[in-house]
Parts: C-alpha cells; structure tokens; sequence
C-alpha cells in the first residue's frame, strides 16, 4: 500500500465529529449545544427507541484557514442522518445565528436519507425550516456549503436542501438525488430502478455523475484532508451573489434543456455519451484529477 | 427500549471539567457520556438500550470495568443499539480514558 493511502483518512468511514475534527482548524472547534445539554428526541423515547445525545448533528462555531465559520454536521451512522425535531432545530438554529453573526460561511457536513420517518410532521416541518433558513442566510449574504461524501449520501428532503446551498462539494462516494434508489424501486418495480446493482446507483447518483452535470462545484477524493482543501478554497474565495429573478430563470431554462436532454436516458452511461464523453464505460474508472481534467475538456 | 440503572465502587478518577463522549447509536454500536458524579468512590451508570433483557449482562461487564480502571467520581451516560459486551468494553476504556485527557 502506497505511503498516500496509509495517510488518507476516508470522510465516507468517518464519524460526523472525525470529520470536523479534520476539517476545520485544530483547537478552534466550540460546540453549541453539547450532549447532556440538549434534550434527546421525544419522539424517539415515544416509540421506545433509543435517541443519540446531540439527536444525531452536531453545530457550532470553528475557523477554517483563519476565517470564523459555522457549522452542522449530521451523523449518518445514527438513523440514517435522518432529520428530526430537535436535529432539525438545532441547524435552524445554527443558520439564524449565521445571519446575525454573519461568519465567513456555514459549512454543512450532509450525510442524510432525509426526513426522519419516526418523528413524520416534525421532520417534515423541521425540512422545511432548514429550506426557509438556507435561503435566508445567503439572502443576508453568508455562503453556504454542502459537503456531500456520507454513506448515506444527501436524498430525499435533504437532497433538495443540497442543491440550496451556494455549492456543494462532493467526493466519488458522494451521492445526491431526491427519492433514493429502494424508494424508486419501491414505487415504480425493479424494472424501472434496481436499487441493489450498487454501480448502477453511482453511476445515476454518485458524485462523479453529480459534478459532470455541473449540479457540484467541486469533486474531491474521499479524505478528510481533501475536503478541507476545498472547503478552504471556497470560503476564501465565494462572493454569494444578490438574489436575482434574472439568475433564477436562467436556471430554470437550464434545468428545461437538460430534461429535454437526457429525459429518456436510462443510465448515467449514456448521459454521458449525450455530454460528448468519448468512452463512457471509462468513467467509472477514472481518478479523480483524471475525471477533472475530462470534465474540463468537454463540449458546454 | 429498556432503561437500566447501576452504582459500582470504584477508584477514584481525578475530576476533569469537560465531558467526553465516545461512539455512535448506531446498529451493533452504542455512545457513552462521561461527565462528574458527585459520589468521589462511586461510579453511576445509566443505561438506554434497544435490547431488553440483558441486564445481567450489563451488570458483569460494568462491574468489571469498574473494578479494573479507575472510575469513581463519574456519571456514565449510554445509548446502545446493541452492542456486544466487547465493543461495550472496548468503548467504555476509550471513553474514560479521553474523560482523563489522553487522545484517545
């Protein structure tokens, strides 16, 4: 084994706390809210379950690369990063302060199938507020960041909370979509999605997909190190733009040509073909520089 | 759910002002809390778990912890999801041992 990856320490395998350790600058790190401070779910103990101490997501404030941040970091080992109550209050929370302090950016550490089922209208609301509270800080002009690259990915409600951040920067084992594949597969048959073909999954959902469709501004090898590469990058760099009716609908009429694009594709596969990648069967192969460097050099 | 409750005797631990915790409720896996007890001898430990009936277990593999590192003056928080008695103990070690300052 290579020196590099004995020293790489994956983001998909690590703990939420195990990555904003490596992330953010060392010895920076406050927790708001701590375990013991905050009461676990409610919902939970209801059901007789047993809850996590922080409900699964862990806020604050740190420095990346000397610039004052916020953070949120959600636990995909605990019920699938699933958001519930208190979860979600705590990065509605966190957000709103981030409008009044107005840090360099909050960095939101994504690794989450979604709304927490258990906890039904709260987590659905609690959704819905991380929405609302997204858009208005960066209506206040503080970037958001998604850092997508969990083993549970960014689906369901929290797919879409993914794609209103300011960017998202996501590794090869990332994956981001709405319904995730076994909910497709549930709905539609086997016929329509085979959640258990785990190569077909990535190729429709997994992060060298995402960044190839230009829905992540960054693609980065899974370690912990690259990822604070890149966020640094970011936050050094970002100016959030003004809201803009113009932007939004020259979004819109983006998201229009690529469903009449690629409406019938049946696989990433031939999506690709459709961007103008000469060896689509390649790309699942390649290195992350390499699949940078074939991005670059394709058709806009 | 099953909710269990212990005190054990136990050495002294010198009393840290932060709390630490360790691991994750996640399947097969559980996380432990350590803050300061008020008992300096006593070691307090609350149990949340998804597996009921295995408080004979829990009694002998914390009792054994108790007597064979210093925990006396600490609270022990867990919410398990079913973890086996060597990852219990594993994680109990490791969680005293950062409530005691050491890295891990």
């Amino acid at each position: 084994m290579s020196l590099a990856l004995v020293a790489r320490k994956s983001w998909f395998e690590a703990t939420a706390r195990a990555r904003l350790g490596g992330l953010l600058d060392a010895g920076s790190l406050q927790e708001i809210l701590p375990p013991g401070a905050a009461q676990p779910s409610p919902h939970l103990a209801a059901l007789d379950l047993p809850g996590a101490f922080d409900d699964g997501v862990v806020i604050g404030r740190a420095t990346l690369a000397g610039r004052p941040v916020l953070f949120a970091a959600q636990e995909g080992q605990f019920m699938g990063g699933a958001v519930g109550e208190i979860h979600g209050a705590k990065i509605v929370g966190l957000l709103r302060r981030a409008v009044q302090e107005k840090p360099a950016a909050v960095l939101f550490l994504i690794d989450s199938g979604g709304v927490r089922l258990h906890e039904a209208n709260a987590g659905l609301i609690a959704i819905s507020e991380i929405m609302r509270a997204v858009l208005d800080a960066r209506a206040a002009g503080v970037p958001v960041l998604a850092l997508v690259g969990g083993s549970c990915g960014a689906f369901g409600g929290m797919g879409i909370v993914a794609k209103l951040c300011s960017a998202i920067l996501i590794s090869e084992e990332g994956r981001l979509a709405l319904s995730g594949p076994e909910v497709i597969e549930t709905v539609a048959g086997v016929e329509e999605f085979d959640s258990k073909d785990r190569a077909l999954v990535w190729r429709v959902t997994g992060g060298k997909h995402r960044y190839l469709m230009g829905d992540c501004a960054a693609l980065v090898e899974d370690d912990i190190a690259a990822f604070r590469a890149g966020a640094s990058e970011f936050v050094a760099t970002w100016q959030e733009p003004l809201p803009s009716v113009a932007n939004l609908r020259a979004t819109q009429q983006r998201l229009e040509n690529r469903l009449a694009a690629y409406a019938t594709c049946r696989d990433g596969l031939q999506v690709w073909a459709a961007l103008g990648v000469a060896q689509p069967e390649a790309v699942p192969l390649l290195d992350r520089d390499s699949l940078v460097a074939l991005k670059e050099g394709l058709p806009t | 759910m099953e909710t269990l409750d212990f005190q054990f005797a136990s050495a002294p631990v010198s009393r840290s002002a932060h709390a630490a915790l360790c691991g994750v409720v996640g399947s097969g896996n559980l996380e432990i809390l350590v803050q300061a007890g008020d008992q300096p001898a006593t070691c307090q430990v609350s149990i949340k778990t998804s597996a009921r009936g295995f408080g004979a277990t829990w009694q002998a593999v914390l009792g054994s912890f108790a007597a064979s590192h210093p925990a006396g003056g600490t609270r022990i928080d867990i919410n398990d999801m079913g973890a086996t008695p060597a990852v219990v103990s594993l994680r109990l070690a490791q969680a005293l041992a950062e409530y005691r300052g050491g890295e891990q």
